[in-house]
């Protein structure tokens, strides 16, 4: 029965050319890919201008797709899924990619947040970096991310989704190393981007094996397609698509550039690193759920690297006392909230793509009140420091706590409607599955209470404990705002969507109904009680450990728990100890050998040819008789073998 | 035997038809260089060096019009048996005028009034002897270099159109004694000169002793020197192998010793430094063109049938030219014995796509040779423009630095060298891939590695060049001359050619394709 459902679920609603105002929706790629080249090469002139025009082409995309989201939601229901031609990408006899661009609600939806939350940190940005002198740099660089994270989410085919997908890794490098002339930032950068890179080597594989199977790589084309493919090559496609989302979305067993990421200018943290790019791969997981559900080996994947890694970002969360770094282990471990949901099929698309919302919101909404603290701490990142600033910073301090609430699920915030549902979702289920995965997912609610509170009281409440010379102040105007547009968004954002079911409807032509009729193993009312006893518990920890014992300013050693979670679970220690030495050994002996081996054969090589030239030159003596001689000789010789081989 | 010769014997005489419209092309040539030898002996000598371009230039665009017109609606065998105008014959005969007057711009090179052109002021006088000085002192200058290009062109139109190996032979000497003549004329070294002339004649003599010895073996087996009657004979009698095989080996060796093939090769170096750049350029596309024309007429009509016995002859020939070639041209230290020996490795690999022996190989050929003839001209025209106190530069360390000083010349000369090289976007990938390709359908894989093994070596050369020129600093002397409109002509379409046949290689491959049936 649950099969028939998905295959029925399955089924993608009809789609029409664009027309109206959605036919200018070339409009959101152009406005910031022109800011962005405009910045890039526009040159000193634009130092001053610079900044405000990218941030007026981001409100402007942004424009264009609150209109583009209005005339979608008047049209009817099985009439919001509309193409835009734009080119014709890569004409090659059978094999066809056209850029064109696919604009039904799930594409829309990521529109609105990456505009709208893009535009948002673009003017925070300008109080943010005001001193920089590198500011044109950062906008050009954050345009550029606009563009290429709309790209991904609008292309209609896999080929433009992932050249979006390597633009957006490329704004993300260049962004994370912005600071460059450090050099542990512009390693964070290279970690960044190395990660990312076993990650494209997966997405380009699935590509491939999609146009070897295919022999296409449109959406509409794949989906056709793949009811007819074997559960074999669905399964390889999905793993390889997972292994793409995992990097980008920093899953376990890519996650660790993220924390490393923080690097990077404190707005660019909130909108690539917290709020659009790191849920890129939730996106593709969802954009691909007729292939995953064909594949349920795949899906079921998805859901393991889902639980664990909500459990590692929550673990590793609880440990970190750098500001920036505890909000980006929370921020995978969200994001891993997400991908449980993705991996859990139709009942959890709609939940994982609302999660993301909210989350955008929230995980902004705090990023930026970090950057607010950081700001006014002389860019201290590290909690012991803090203390006490809940007097003192008094929007921050709300808007930071309104982001707590939301995060943590408290009702009425946005969290408890986006993040209950997937524990209820992750609880649906028959045998072992909603057991193990349902408790993952609830008992990381707890821990993220916990970490979360715990962070919240080390920042703003307790004693003070700041280094001397110190003198904490609200941040300006243009930061400000933003902040508490977003904190509007994480209080009210999940009551507006998630109880009045706006949010399922809105997505179910994409991604299927969510309503399978099915019940989880615990009941609706019992798991909410658990989930917001649990939660409760976690404040109380952090409360007790936190607010109520005093905080010592450093840290102290810790149990082998604690120190294991410092160290991100010893992730980094791994992979140096299973890919760097054994590879910096691989390249070593491949350098010899090349040295010693290649480079000298070729080096004799040379050095025979060249001794054989010089010697057989000394035949070439400028005497016509010997010139004449050796014609003689030759027919001699060629003569010679016909009278020996008659 | 004797009494077939006898009952083919004509009763009574009938006058030999002959098609006017097939053999046009090469009667508007030998025409062109007849009024050209009457303008050298009438016209004023102000006068003669505008004539002479003029009617030059204008008889080759003749004869390329009526190669395009007249003579492909005439295709057949005529004049008795002794031409063949099929597709092969006019393919290679435009082919040759294209490049022939490609040849003769840059030999029309004259610079600004007082600086010297290529040729010397009498070719006839010793060098340094009073004459000379007083032919010096007169002003004279060398116009009848064009008449004699001309008889050669000529020379070279019939040679791959005889379609009998006694017209063949009188046009493989057609071709050459004008050519004897031209590479005696260099203005400066004139004794290197003189002494490239003389050799080229002497081995040219007696490889042409081989081909004349080989023509009659051949005349005793078939009982006659046209082609076709080679052909069926061959088909269809026995025995006598004794005097087919050795005399279609020395037939064949008659034709190496033009292509330049090793053994045959000797003579490339000492000739080529010793012409005049722009002679040698003429020389070295259009020889090529011309005996390897022949060479497959001869190998593909007449010797097909006993292919088993001299392939494997020709395969060793193919394996020496392209080592030789190769690997001697990396000590080379002369520009132009290091296009002499580049020439010989061309040579080879030309020879790799002849013994694929099947259409493919004919149009491969074809096409190599073409892109070989335009980037070869307008090397050497470029080789004509550096000069270092007033001699031609040809050392290669004159050569250093050249990037810097001439980058445009520099430029178009490292383009070039590339397309030696065989680098993609250049005539000289595509070339080199469709002889390979040819050869491997024909069977040739062991062939085309050794291709591709000197390829590399010869790579090292010519980019060694390119290093010289843009990564040393500039020694001496060394200056480029500004060149007319002559110069820049021969060299743009040489290089333009090069490019177009990079990019956009199919238009000729095609032609080339549609124009591979011989005649028999």
């Amino acid at each position: 029965m649950h099969t028939l459902i998905t295959l029925a679920s399955s089924e993608p609603a009809a789609t029409s050319a664009a027309t109206g105002v959605t036919s200018y929706a070339w409009l959101l790629l152009a406005f910031p890919l022109f800011g962005a080249a405009l910045l890039l090469f526009g040159g000193r002139v634009l130092d001053k201008a610079g900044p405000m025009i990218a941030v007026l082409l981001s409100w402007a995309a942004c424009v264009v797709g609150v209109l583009i989201a209005i005339s979608m939601m008047g049209a009817d229901p099985s009439d919001r899924s509309h193409t835009l031609h734009l080119f014709s990408w890569v004409p090659a006899g059978t094999f066809d990619v056209n850029a064109s661009l696919l604009l039904d609600p799930l594409s829309i939806t990521f529109v609105l947040l990456v505009t709208f939350v893009g535009s948002l940190i673009h003017v925070y940005s300008l109080g943010y970096m005001e001193g920089d002198s590198d500011k044109r740099r950062f906008f050009a660089y954050l345009n550029l991310f606009v563009a290429a994270m709309l790209t991904v989410v609008l292309s209609d085919n896999y080929l433009m989704l992932y050249a979006g997908w390597e633009g957006v890794g490329l704004a993300s490098y260049l962004l994370i190393g912005f600071w460059y002339h450090k050099p542990a930032y512009a390693s964070a950068g290279n970690k960044a981007f190395f990660a990312n890179r076993v990650g494209d080597v997966g997405m380009s594989i699935a590509i491939m094996l999609m146009f070897v199977e295919f022999g296409r790589t449109d959406f509409a084309g794949v989906n056709a397609a793949a009811s007819q493919a074997s559960e074999g090559i669905l399964t390889a496609i999905g793993l390889m698509l997972l292994l793409g989302a995992c990097a980008k979305s920093a899953q376990f067993p890519l996650q660790s550039w993220l924390g490393d990421a923080m690097a990077g200018p404190t707005p660019v943290s909130a909108l690539i690193h917290a709020a659009t790019m790191v849920t890129a791969g939730v996106y593709l997981v969802v954009r691909s759920h007729v292939l995953f559900d064909l594949a349920p080996t795949a899906q079921l994947v998805v859901v393991i690297v889902g639980a664990v890694t909500l459990l590692y970002g929550a673990v590793v969360g609880c440990a970190k006392d750098d500001l920036k770094k505890a909000l980006a282990a929370s921020t995978m471990s969200q994001i891993g909230y997400m991908m449980l949901a993705a991996g859990l099929g139709p009942i959890g698309y709609a939940f994982a793509i609302f999660h993301l919302l909210t989350h955008g919101f929230f995980k902004a909404g705090m990023f930026l009140g970090a950057g607010s603290v950081m700001h006014a701490m002389d860019d201290q990142v590290n909690m012991r420091r803090f203390g006490g600033l809940a007097t003192l910073m008094k929007i921050t301090w709300v808007t930071f706590g309104l982001g707590w609430l939301a995060i943590m699920g408290v009702p009425p915030f946005a969290g408890f409607w986006s993040k209950d549902k997937i524990i209820e979702a992750a609880f649906v289920g028959e045998g072992w599955r909603p057991w193990v995965f349902g408790l993952a997912a609830l008992i990381g609610a707890g821990i993220t209470a916990f970490y979360m509170s715990r962070l919240f009281f080390m920042t703003f409440h307790g004693k003070r404990r700041w280094t001397d010379d110190q003198h904490p102040h609200e941040a300006p105007l243009s930061m400000t705002v933003p902040m508490i547009i977003l904190a509007v968004g994480s209080a009210g954002l999940g009551l507006i969507l998630g109880p009045t079911g706006i949010i399922t409807s809105w997505l179910e032509p994409v991604v299927g109904s969510a309503e399978g009729g099915h019940e989880p193993v615990l009941s609706v009312p019992v798991l909410t009680v658990l989930t917001l006893l649990l939660v409760a518990a976690g404040i109380a920890l952090a409360w007790w450990r936190y607010l109520r014992e005093s905080v010592p300013v450093v840290a102290p050693v810790g149990s082998l728990a604690t120190r294991a979670a410092r160290r991100d679970l010893f992730q980094d220690d791994i992979n140096e100890g299973l890919f760097m030495r054994p590879g910096i050994h691989l390249t070593r002996s491949l350098v010899f050998a090349d040295n010693k081996g290649i480079d000298g054969g070729v080096g004799g090589l040379a050095a025979f040819v060249g001794g054989l030239s010089a010697r057989a030159r000394r035949v070439q003596n400028g005497f016509v008789r010997s010139y004449a001689l050796t014609m003689l000789g030759g027919v001699v010789v060629i003569l010679g073998a016909l009278w020996v081989v008659q | 035997m004797i009494a077939s010769m006898a009952g083919a014997l004509p009763t009574e005489f009938v006058m030999t038809q002959i098609s006017y419209a097939a053999v046009l092309p090469m009667l508007l040539v030998f025409g062109g260089a007849m009024i050209g030898v009457l303008i050298e002996a009438f016209a004023p000598r102000r006068f003669r060096h505008e004539a002479q371009v003029t009617l030059t230039l204008l008889t080759l665009v003749a004869a390329l019009v009526a190669i395009a017109t007249s003579a492909r609606d005439h295709q057949g065998i005529t004049a008795a048996g002794a031409v063949v105008i099929d597709g092969p014959a006019l393919i290679f005969q435009g082919v040759i005028v294209a490049l022939a007057a490609v040849g003769v711009l840059a030999m029309a090179e004259r610079f600004t009034a007082d600086e010297a052109d290529a040729f010397t002021q009498s070719g006839a006088a010793v060098p340094g002897s009073p004459r000379e000085a007083a032919a010096v002192r007169l002003g004279a200058t060398s116009t009848e270099v064009f008449p004699l290009t001309l008889f050669a062109v000529a020379g070279m139109m019939l040679f791959p159109a005889s379609a009998d190996l006694l017209v063949m032979f009188v046009a493989l000497e057609v071709l050459s004694l004008p050519l004897y003549i031209l590479s005696g004329l260099a203005r400066r070294r004139r004794l290197l000169s003189q002494e490239a002339s003389l050799k080229y004649f002497l081995l040219g003599a007696f490889s042409s002793a081989f081909f004349l010895f080989g023509a009659a073996l051949i005349y005793g087996y078939a009982g006659s020197l046209e082609l076709s009657d080679i052909a069926t004979a061959v088909q269809n009698q026995s025995g006598m192998d004794g005097l087919l095989i050795p005399g279609v080996l020395l037939v064949v060796v008659g034709l190496l010793f033009k292509v330049g093939a090793a053994p045959f090769h000797a003579w490339t170096p000492d000739v080529y430094q010793g012409a005049p750049s722009p002679v040698t350029g003429f020389m070295a596309a259009g020889t090529k063109v011309a005996a390897f024309g022949a060479l497959l007429r001869v190998l593909y009509v007449a010797f097909e049938g006993v292919r088993w016995d001299w392939m494997p002859i020709l395969w060793g020939v193919a394996i020496l030219t392209m080592v030789v070639g190769a690997v001697l041209s990396v000590t080379q230290t002369d520009m132009k014995r290091l296009l002499a020996y580049s020439s010989i490795a061309h040579a080879g690999f030309i020879l790799v796509g002849v013994l694929a022996l099947n259409q493919k190989g004919v149009s491969s050929t074809l096409f190599y040779l073409v892109a070989y003839g335009f980037m070869t001209i307008a090397a050497f025209a470029i080789v004509a423009l550096v000069r270092s106190s007033g001699n031609e530069a040809t050392h290669l360390s004159q050569w250093a630095g050249l990037g810097k000083r001439s980058p445009i010349v520099a430029g178009v000369f490292a383009f070039l060298l590339l397309a030696f090289t065989g680098i993609p976007l250049t005539s000289g990938f595509t070339a080199k891939f469709a002889v390979f390709a040819a050869a491997v359908a024909g069977g040739g894989t062991w062939l085309v590695i050794v291709g591709i093994i000197c390829s590399g070596i010869t790579a090292f050369v010519y980019i060694r060049i390119i290093v010289l020129m843009y990564f040393s600093e500039p020694a001496g002397d060394t200056m480029v001359m500004t060149p007319t409109v002559m110069s820049t002509l021969c060299i743009s379409l040489g290089t333009l050619v090069t490019l177009w046949l990079g990019i956009i290689p199919s238009p000729l491959l095609d032609l080339a394709s549609q124009s591979t049936l011989f005649l028999r």
